[in-house]
């Protein structure tokens, strides 16, 4: 039987959850303000979201005391927070971090840790850039005698976190440490998306322990970004689909020269297309996220696609959704903005589009030519 | 229908079409005795109810039952050979038939003893369907109909179309038809080639003079032919873009085949190029998977225009990158001679053949400009395009 595309009652269920608690606490105007410097929004929304939603263990098993879900429901939250650009860390330490966390085997130092995640009282973050990928993680820290030193740029949820899951390089390959964030230094930098913004990390001999030796660190590395990047498109598609459905609604209320100006078919056309555009990316979003749920082994090949096409989709309906909407799209005032941004940035995130099509062309065996002299 | 439950209908089947295979011996029974004999046991098209072939199963169902007769060795339908029936005239009739139109015509359609055609698009009617010109005027118990269709696949080979004609032009233009079951070989039926940019023949212009349909081969109400048509075109364009195949089946299949064999054609600028219509036909093969898993119950609403507006573009950008990629040997063509090909292949024959049909996806079953029209419209509710037809009667209207 192939994978189920559509979503189950409880996935509904759920979405209904999420976007409730989104609407009541988020609205993009006081996201907008994160903008300017006040991010009081970010911790309320996060501990409700990883708290009292229980959200925060969506991916680890019952036994380790999660919620034993799966990268379905993971991705619905991700559509949601898509939607409303909600600047929380949930793919970041929920999603990416949790998961390199679980190649740990039960009864180890890790278990403490994923079991605070879990409960939503920890928040960790994987310390390298946004943009890495997955076959992109070379580690830019080392340890000498338990001490890690080191810097990443440009790392994703560092802010909110205060464990750092730290990739060390040495001689038998990746390890990973636990690092507290407060003994990092944690520059906050000035981000395209405010939203999910970043942080230069510096580690100058700190103290770490560590959770997964270098038989093993890297290959878990390596799976948190697969599956960081399979579930990000449920974010894109979220994205996407805001974008769409505010144009739309934009378009049947505004009037030039006595008309609806959603009523003229060079709009109509470009909105055809993005709708066509949208659904597909819904299509392969839930395709990559039931993939990585099942563990089927096409899950790679569907994340490298999924990447590919949502994060240009995402891209072209934020980019649609400015232009369309014409002068108050160009507006602080309007939300649009905060959905370009996020678009644009998730399209570097976790590997650009042409560097997931170049891992898929070897996967499919669509070499590309050969080097020339 | 949970997951269990799918798992045990699905043994359910699997056993039922063992039963069959153990009671009919496809060596030594006749192929049309085979195929009615399957056909009566519910084995034909499962999401159709009992009783008309089926057994009133989610449609998802139907690719299991093809694959277990196929890996015995049964002959098939040939499905290719009767797409328009299988694909548009068998659920239109299902949804609008009466019963005895179900009984009459499902069967010999799904064994294939009967091809159907559509007899739908006229010189002055293409987009505009609605415009159609062509008479029915009742006549005691029948239809006589005078008219002339165009771009008619198959006429040549069918025995059965389906028609839409004005009976009403007294009333606006979609109150005035009405949808018939038209017998090819009536008297008055004159069935023409016409030849396209291939060279080939698939289509023809087909003159109607004084053909006599029964009103019992009326499908639907009188002057509801335009909803029946409607249910038709929407199943058309999921038949055409729904797809369906694995991965690598379509154009894109093809252009990937010739880039492995051409490793001494290969440019940086066309590997983005072939990447991204790889990428793109994934999608539309994971987009059409999950359409048809809503649809599981349902018929297709206009959501499937989406579908064959993608399968029209990615058809028609593989299909020139491939020409392109062949190079010296894009140049040349296999043959202009004038064929009426049994079956059409979208990704049959050379390149340049493919090139060129795939010029038809984006106009046969509804332009990629109508189509745009029909999502902006039906699926996003944006307003109408401005009309200068409504409330007109048709024989009033501006031409």
């Amino acid at each position: 039987m192939s994978l189920n595309l559509l979503y189950t009652d409880v996935e509904d269920d759920l979405r209904s959850s999420v976007r409730d608690l989104v609407a009541a606490r988020s609205e993009p105007n006081t996201v907008l303000g994160i903008y300017d410097g006040d991010r009081s929004v970010v911790d309320p929304l996060w501990r409700a979201i990883a708290g009292d939603l229980g959200l925060a263990g969506l991916l680890i098993p019952e036994e380790r005391g999660g919620a034993g879900a799966s990268a379905r429901e993971a991705a619905v939250v991700l559509e949601e927070l898509g939607r409303s650009v909600a600047p929380v860390p949930f793919l970041t330490s929920s999603v990416v971090a949790t998961t390199v966390l679980l190649a740990a085997a039960p009864g180890g130092a890790a278990d403490e840790l994923l079991a605070g995640l879990a409960a939503g009282e920890r928040t960790a973050a994987l310390v390298l850039p946004l943009s890495a990928g997955p076959g992109e993680e070379s580690p830019a820290f080392s340890a000498e005698e338990g001490r890690i030193s080191g810097s990443a740029r440009s790392v994703a949820g560092a802010i909110e976190a205060d464990v750092l899951l730290v990739p060390v390089a040495t001689a038998g390959g990746t390890a990973v440490y636990a690092v507290a964030a407060a003994d990092a230094r944690i520059e906050p930098v000035v981000s395209l998306d405010m939203t999910r913004q970043l942080a230069d990390v510096t580690l100058e001999g700190v103290a770490g322990q560590e959770l997964l030796g270098a038989g093993e660190g890297g290959d878990a590395v390596r799976r948190g970004l697969e599956v960081g990047a399979a579930l990000l498109t449920s974010e894109q598609y979220g994205v996407a689909q805001w974008c769409l459905t505010t144009t739309i609604a934009y378009l049947k209320d505004r009037r030039q020269f006595g008309r609806v100006v959603g009523g003229y078919q060079a709009l109509k056309h470009r909105l055809a297309d993005l709708y066509a555009a949208v659904e597909s990316a819904g299509a392969a979003a839930r395709y990559a996220a039931a993939a990585t749920a099942d563990e089927d082994p096409e899950t790679v090949v569907a994340t490298a696609v999924a990447q590919s096409f949502c994060s240009d989709v995402a891209v072209k309906a934020a980019e649609e959704a400015v232009q369309l909407h014409g002068g108050i799209g160009m507006t602080w005032e309007h939300p649009a903005h905060l959905y370009l941004k996020r678009a644009k940035a998730d399209q570097i995130a976790l590997g650009t589009p042409a560097a997931h099509r170049a891992r898929l062309a070897e996967l499919v065996d669509l070499p590309a030519p050969a080097p020339v002299g | 229908m949970t997951a269990t439950d799918a798992r045990t209908v699905g043994e359910d089947l699997r056993q039922r079409v063992a039963d069959f295979l153990a009671e009919h011996d496809h060596t030594t029974m006749e192929r049309l005795d085979f195929l009615r004999a399957r056909y009566d046991a519910g084995l034909a098209w499962v999401n159709f109810p009992a009783g008309h072939g089926g057994l009133g199963l989610p449609r998802a169902f139907q690719t299991q039952v093809d694959a277990q007769f196929a890996a015995a060795g049964a002959p098939d339908n040939n499905p290719r050979g009767n797409g328009i029936g299988l694909g548009m005239a068998a659920p239109t009739i299902l949804a609008f038939g009466t019963e005895e139109q179900k009984e009459k015509f499902l069967r010999p359609l799904w064994t294939g003893e009967q091809i159907w055609c559509q007899l739908f698009s006229e010189p002055g009617a293409g987009s505009d369907l609605a415009a159609v010109s062509t008479r029915a005027v009742r006549e005691g118990g029948d239809w006589v109909v005078n008219g002339q269709k165009v771009w008619t696949s198959g006429a040549h080979k069918a025995q059965m179309a389906i028609l839409v004609a004005r009976t009403n032009p007294e009333v606006a233009k979609h109150a005035g038809l009405s949808y018939f079951l038209c017998n090819m070989d009536a008297p008055g039926v004159d069935v023409r080639p016409l030849r396209q940019i291939t060279g080939e023949a698939e289509f023809n212009e087909v003159f109607l003079t004084d053909v006599h349909v029964p009103d019992s081969q009326r499908l639907g109400d009188e002057g509801q032919g335009w909803k029946v048509a409607t249910a038709t075109l929407n199943n058309e364009r999921v038949a055409i873009g729904g797809g369906g195949g694995g991965r690598e089946s379509g154009m894109v299949g093809v252009l990937a085949r010739t880039w492995r064999e051409h490793p001494e054609r290969r440019g940086a600028g066309q590997h983005d190029k072939l990447m991204r219509l790889w990428v793109d036909a994934e999608v539309a093969r994971m987009t059409g998977q999950r359409l048809r898993q809503k649809l599981a119950v349902g018929e297709p609403g206009p959501e499937g225009s989406a579908m064959k507006l993608t399968f029209a573009r990615i058809a028609q950008e593989a299909s020139g990158m491939e020409l392109e990629l062949l190079g010296e040997e894009g140049l040349r063509f296999s043959d202009w001679t004038m064929k009426r090909p049994q079956h059409v292949d979208f990704t049959g024959r050379d390149a340049g053949y493919r090139y060129l049909r795939a010029k038809g996806n984006s106009i046969e079953g509804g332009t990629s400009e109508i189509l745009r029209n029909v999502i902006s419209e039906r699926v996003l509710g944006l307003p109408s395009e401005p009309r200068v037809d409504t409330g007109i009667a048709w024989k009033d209207l501006p031409r």
